[in-house]
């Protein structure tokens, strides 16, 4: 585990923490009738109290059904688990009973995804929504549970909130919906909160607001957040570290400064020149060529290697480096550095 | 809301005038003479005969004819059959039996077709939701009238768990029509439960309340069901109007005297002020449950407005 800098680390002094989620290879599979989708092909990380982790990746790279296999809420059938562990604070949760990984919900790991809208009840008040989390695992009688969903909803800065916590997610803007989702996942103090897209489906001034709020609470309580995104400004401005993930594994990970300034993975050097950038302005962006690979079908060797233009095959290869036929390993290829490239000094030209 | 059901009980009352009118129009309209039949094989001396259509406007056209049933009714008069019986009498003696008989059909269209719904939505494409499809199927598929032979002939006859016709038992003899006549609606029940179910078991907020860490139970129960069954309730509410005027058939077939029947009756003898009460009784009913339906559906759903 890379060491945080000291100079963003949101919980300056302690150092490396105590590790509260860890995931080691966790494989995860889709069996459908037309065949065997693999979304993630051994993920590993782990958390730190405070710390912010962005999981980079575009759409499929398998990093939200990560997310879900780690909350127990992949949609089985057709997700399996079909391999790996996920502990949280040493205890793993891949061989608890159903019931012992629900008492982990909520008040251990937490979850807001990407669209507030559809993701709360439209038959229930907000109140009552976030008052539910009091319900079920603390037994809170209702009323004692709206004064407490009243807090929360002070808590996440929605003005006014005694007078709408009666009130139904439709009648909320996109961002207060999004705070009430927030309140509802932080309502038992969870040690890890995992963020899906928190900000996607919002509009940018408000995605701002949403991020500095999620920041604070973080300084607030110590947790470890998990955030999971395709926006590189988010991941730039907010997390500690990066893991990118491309084709369900992660190919490159570091602290947020070194990969975004010198990246080791092809992939994360080709996200970084498809952005544009203030002090690049008039050049040219430079799309990544080719699609995201096919899950029932992902490339041998080097999944990335069919629109990576720095693969060596046959005879231009290194021996058991060859980009089509060996798959290379995650591996340290600096000093707090791991990236899954036969070549990666290269990429990073030392 | 208010405002809102006001607007609505004001708009049936041309609904009212229009059916009725359409209805009369249509005794009207029926081949032979109503009182030349009253005779049988006997017919009437020419004096009564002339007697009765004048009593009962017969000779006037059909717009006049209309108008002075009209104008009887606005005094609370619903008149009489051609026997002299008064209307209001017809219906206070048979709606009971077709209130009592949707009452039956509809408890039975709810309880077995939501549970059967839930339980096939629940555990989709399962031993339990091939079941419910292939039954549904079939029911849907036999008309009311066979069912309702065969089940006479099945329950009432062969097994004789239950009175073949008429209303001597009580409620108990209200169990075998009421199903017969629920059969097609609770079908359709069933399989409304259980997309809905199974297409809110999908929804993200269902997968919210999995990550909240609910129990199984209060996932099920508070976040799928009680979304689910906002169509449900609303068909089951609007379908209330429907039976009460489709049980016909079922009055006719179980021999049970209600307002079904009765309409039956007056439709053959073509007894206007009969079929034009009855029918618009039914119609009021109708109008009424669907008023309430969507009222209903406000109540349930926060997201619907009437302003």
């Amino acid at each position: 585990m890379t060491r945080p800098d000291p100079s963003t680390s949101v919980l300056p002094g302690t150092g490396l923490g105590t590790p509260v989620l860890e995931v080691d290879d966790l494989h995860v599979e889709f069996r459908t009738r037309s065949g065997v989708v693999s979304a993630v092909n051994g993920v590993s990380y782990s958390l730190t109290e405070g710390e912010t982790l962005a999981i980079l990746g575009e759409s499929g790279s398998g990093k939200s059904v990560s997310a879900q296999a780690i909350m127990g809420i992949l949609d089985s059938p057709p997700a399996v688990i079909s391999g790996g562990g996920i502990h949280f604070e040493g205890r793993d949760l891949l061989t608890m009973s159903p019931e012992e990984q629900r008492k982990v919900r909520g008040p251990g790991i937490s979850m807001i995804f990407q669209d507030a809208l559809s993701s709360l009840n439209p038959v229930y008040s907000v109140g009552y929504q976030i008052g539910e989390m009091f319900r079920a695992h603390r037994g809170t009688s209702r009323r004692d549970a709206k004064k407490r969903a009243i807090e929360l909803m002070d808590r996440v800065r929605i003005p006014g909130a005694a007078s709408r916590v009666n009130d139904y997610p439709h009648q909320f803007s996109g961002g207060m919906r999004q705070r009430v989702m927030i309140a509802m996942a932080i309502a038992l103090d969870p040690r890890v909160l995992i963020a899906d897209e928190p900000t996607t489906a919002l509009d940018v001034t408000v995605q701002a607001q949403v991020m500095d709020l999620l920041e604070d609470l973080q300084r607030d309580t110590g947790m470890g957040l998990v955030l999971i995104t395709h926006d590189l400004g988010v991941v730039n401005e907010v997390a500690d570290n990066v893991a990118v993930m491309y084709a369900g594994r992660i190919v490159e990970r570091g602290t947020v400064d070194d990969v975004f300034s010198n990246p080791a993975h092809p992939y994360t050097d080709g996200l970084m020149s498809s952005v544009p950038q203030v002090e690049a302005k008039g050049g040219r962006l430079l799309p990544i060529d080719g699609q995201p690979p096919n899950l029932a079908a992902i490339p041998s060797g080097c999944p990335f290697h069919p629109r990576c233009s720095r693969r060596r095959l046959g005879d231009a290869a290194a021996p058991g480096r060859e980009c089509a036929t060996d798959l290379p390993p995650l591996r340290l290829v600096a000093p707090g550095r791991e990236a899954a490239c036969h070549y990666s000094e290269e990429v990073l030209g030392v | 809301m208010g405002r809102y059901i006001a607007r609505r009980l004001l708009l049936t009352i041309p609904v009212l005038i229009g059916a009725s009118f359409l209805i009369f129009a249509l005794v009207y309209a029926l081949p032979g003479d109503p009182i030349r039949a009253l005779g049988g094989d006997r017919p009437l001396a020419p004096a009564v005969v002339a007697q009765l259509r004048d009593e009962f406007n017969l000779n006037d056209p059909l717009w006049l004819q209309y108008v002075k049933y009209m104008g009887d009714l606005l005094q609370g008069d619903f008149g009489t059959d051609f026997r002299g019986r008064p209307v209001l009498d017809t219906v206070e003696r048979t709606l009971p039996v077709t209130i009592r008989l949707t009452i039956v059909a509809i408890a039975f269209e709810a309880v077995i077709g939501i549970v059967a719904g839930v339980l096939a939505g629940i555990r989709r494409n399962g031993f339990l939701d091939n079941v419910v499809l292939v039954s549904s199927t079939l029911v849907v598929s036999i008309p009311i009238l066979v069912l309702g032979f065969v089940a006479q002939f099945v329950f009432g006859l062969q097994f004789g768990w239950f009175p073949i016709a008429g209303i001597q038992e009580g409620w108990y003899s209200y169990l075998l029509p009421g199903l017969v006549l629920a059969a097609g609606s609770l079908a359709y029940v069933a399989r409304l439960t259980r997309t809905s179910v199974a297409e809110n078991l999908r929804a993200d907020f269902v997968r919210t309340a999995k990550a909240k860490g609910l129990p199984r139970r209060t996932v099920v129960v508070r976040h799928t069901l009680r979304n689910s069954l906002i169509p449900v309730v609303t068909f089951i509410g609007a379908d209330i109007g429907t039976l009460m005027g489709g049980a016909i058939v079922t009055e006719t077939v179980f021999n049970l005297p209600g307002l079904g029947r009765a309409v039956f009756d007056a439709i053959q003898g073509q007894e206007g002020a009969v079929v034009v009460g009855i029918v618009t009784l039914m119609v009021f009913f109708f109008v009424f449950f669907n008023l309430a339906v969507d009222v209903l559906y406000a109540v349930l759903d926060p997201r619907i407005r009437y302003d």
